[in-house]
């Protein structure tokens, strides 16, 4: 069974790797976007790893549904790709976040090397349900009733304002 | 159950055991090895896609092909075989010898990739549906909801067709056809939700289990809900809307836009395209009969002696029922597409959020008032 | 084999921030990085996730949820303000966006 989850968490890994590398590096925003949609299956598959299935078919349809398609909406609706003027030149802004996101990377697995301890399994749930609709059904009106309420304003929010963005006149203040 | 009692007499609602699903031949299958090679594992997957492909064939093709014949007072395919049954046999022979044609403009990787796309995002549904109480791919506690997931899978790579065949339809088509299936998961998904909250699991086969009982047809959800039938509708023609079927063909009118996102497509790779649309088909039904009409459960009530019910239930009968309803609601897509005309675009978008949506939202939460307080 | 424990799933983790930050740091395109923004709200979502698997408490996964729900609502939001940066200044290079400045 360890054997299974390793060979599954290296595949895994590997394709989120890809998925996110091709993301950054490839010239072509639909390329970038479809290797964005290859990472996103690929957590979705992590998050099963760690029995979270509910969480894995919301990454899906979230991300992959909705959250992508957008995307690619807009980057056709720009028609980007006969527009390749936007040069991505190797110059000082990028070797800085070379530097940065390196720099970044070492200094978060320094800290892991040092295996901070977390505080023990307080609770008596086994991880699969924890992952259950029905457990976090519960908890989202009872403990995380105000996040819930919260969030649903913050959607809300974004419904009305992206309305507002996409209107064809939308000129402020000419 | 208060108000199937009032309507029946006492002896008929006595002892309703329900049926208990053991998904014994997937258990069976699991552990089927031939010289240690885990075959069976690999068997789960084939049965339903061996299905799709008998059912394309013949239900899918060749009836199609006959009910729009009956529909036109015409007679259909009947010179190849006896009436006309080898022709789809015929027709797949023509497509696997065509040329397999990448056009040169075309974005060559994305051209290839967008009907596997497709067709995966179709297929991989088929894991949780129930054929049987004792056959289901993956009994996951997620079923419907990973269900609905997986399918809009399909809008990406309908883009990939869309975007990679480097034409003006094929694009137009892409970009209707994406926001068309985008726009109608919402009044889908608040249906299925009236559903899952009639039954209280998103498993599948706790979804079905719920409406067995001894009266057959009246256990079903649809019957269980003054308003579960309106959302069985707007489900059904929010999955026609999915499925890209008439009278919502608009990214494939070939009045305006040639074919749509596969107009570039020929040979098997359109095959491949043709084959998702019927296997997307079959699969809303099935969800459909899953969350409103009893799944696998037999229609057939005890009457008395004569236990009809009893007779018609076990897991040959549920693959049967669930099969058969599953194939009526197919016939009934075929039937809308060949009767009604196509709607215009602007039209297709005010009936999703200005007519289903709304209505859809007032019957979830009818329907959960409902629950609480009546059932 | 080695099993899996917390570690290999922060790493990855980490690993998948700052590709997103580099994305971020580097890439003109807004598109693209609204993408990096993306991957890194990912990597944030897979650490509570994990921590919430190998602590065995809720609250990782209810926290993880609303963090999918913050990037569609962010996602459509800054796409509608990509799509109006285009239509008053014909592109998307974030370089060349620079009227604030003058």
């Amino acid at each position: 069974m360890e054997t299974v989850s390793f060979i599954l968490f290296s595949f895994l890994g590997a394709l989120v790797m890809v998925g996110s590398i091709g993301t950054v590096w490839s010239r072509n925003p639909v390329t970038s976007a479809l290797f964005l949609v290859l990472n996103f299956f690929a957590l979705g598959g992590i998050y099963l790893l760690l029995e979270a299935q509910f969480i894995a078919v919301v990454q899906v349809i979230v991300y992959a549904g909705a959250i992508m398609v957008l995307f690619l909406f807009t980057i056709m609706l720009l028609n980007l790709d006969d527009e390749q003027a936007l040069k991505e030149k190797f110059d000082l802004q990028k070797g800085f976040g070379i530097l940065l996101g390196g720099v970044l990377l070492v200094e978060v697995l320094y800290i892991l090397g040092l295996k901070i301890n977390l505080p023990q399994k307080s609770t008596t749930l086994t991880p699969v349900e924890i992952g259950e609709a029905k457990n976090i059904g519960r908890e989202l009106i009872t403990n995380f009733l105000f996040p819930f309420e919260i969030v649903s304003i913050l959607l809300l929010l974004a419904v009305v304002g992206a309305i507002v963005l996409a209107k064809k006149n939308f000129s402020p203040n000419t | 159950m208060k108000p199937l009692a009032l309507l029946v007499p006492d002896a008929l609602t006595a002892t309703a055991v329900p049926v208990q699903a053991e998904n014994s031949w997937v258990k069976a299958f699991e552990s089927l090895e031939v010289f240690g090679v885990p075959v069976g594992i690999f068997a789960i997957p084939a049965i339903p896609l061996v299905f799709i492909a008998l059912y394309a064939l013949y239900v899918g093709v060749y009836g199609e092909r006959k009910v729009s014949a009956f529909m036109q007072d015409r007679i259909g395919p009947n010179e190849t075989g006896k009436w006309g049954l080898l022709q789809t046999i015929a027709d797949i022979l023509k497509l696997i010898q065509k040329e397999d044609i990448v056009p040169i403009a075309a974005d060559k990787p994305l051209f290839v990739l967008g009907p596997l796309i497709i067709f995966v995002g179709a297929f991989a549904a088929y894991a949780v549906l129930p054929f049987s109480s004792e056959f289901i791919g993956a009994d996951l506690n997620v079923g419907v909801f990973y269900a609905v997931s997986i399918v809009s899978v399909e809008a990406v790579g309908i883009l990939m067709c869309g975007w990679g065949s480097n034409n003006k339809w094929s694009l137009f088509g892409a970009v209707r056809s994406v926001a068309q299936v985008v726009s109608y998961e919402i009044p889908a998904s608040i249906a299925i939700l009236v559903g899952v909250m009639m039954a209280g699991s998103l498993s599948m086969q706790k979804i079905v289990m719920s409406q067995s009982g001894e009266l057959g047809i009246l256990h079903y959800a649809v019957f269980q809900s003054p308003v579960a039938w309106i959302a069985m509708i707007i489900y059904f023609i929010a999955a026609l809307a999915e499925c890209n079927r008439a009278p919502f063909d608009i990214p494939e009118a070939e009045s305006e836009l040639v074919s749509g996102y596969f107009t570039e497509y020929g040979g098997m790779k359109f095959a491949m395209i043709f084959l998702a649309e019927y296997a997307s088909m079959f699969m809303t039904s099935v969800i459909l009969s899953v969350l409103f009409l009893g799944g696998w459960n037999s229609p057939l009530p005890n009457i008395g002696g004569v236990a009809l019910n009893d007779w018609t239930s076990g897991p040959v009968w549920g693959a049967f029922w669930i099969i058969l309803k599953g194939f009526f609601f197919v016939i009934v897509m075929m039937w809308v597409r060949w009767t009604f005309p196509r709607f215009r675009v602007d039209q297709l978008m005010y009936l999703c959020w200005k007519v289903l949506t709304p209505i859809a939202l007032l019957i979830f939460v009818f329907a959960a008032v409902w629950e609480l307080y009546v059932r | 084999m080695p099993e899996i424990g917390l570690n290999h799933f922060l790493v990855l983790s980490a690993i998948l921030f700052s590709l997103g930050l580099f994305g971020i740091m580097t890439r003109r395109n807004a598109v693209v990085v609204l993408m990096g923004v993306e991957l890194i709200l990912n990597a944030a979502n897979l650490n509570l996730v994990a921590f919430s698997k190998f602590n065995g408490t809720m609250s990782g996964v209810m926290f993880s949820m609303f963090g999918i729900i913050l990037a569609a609502a962010e996602a459509a939001v800054a796409l509608a303000i990509v799509l109006n940066i285009y239509a008053r200044f014909k592109t998307v290079d974030i370089g060349e966006i620079d009227t604030m400045r003058e």
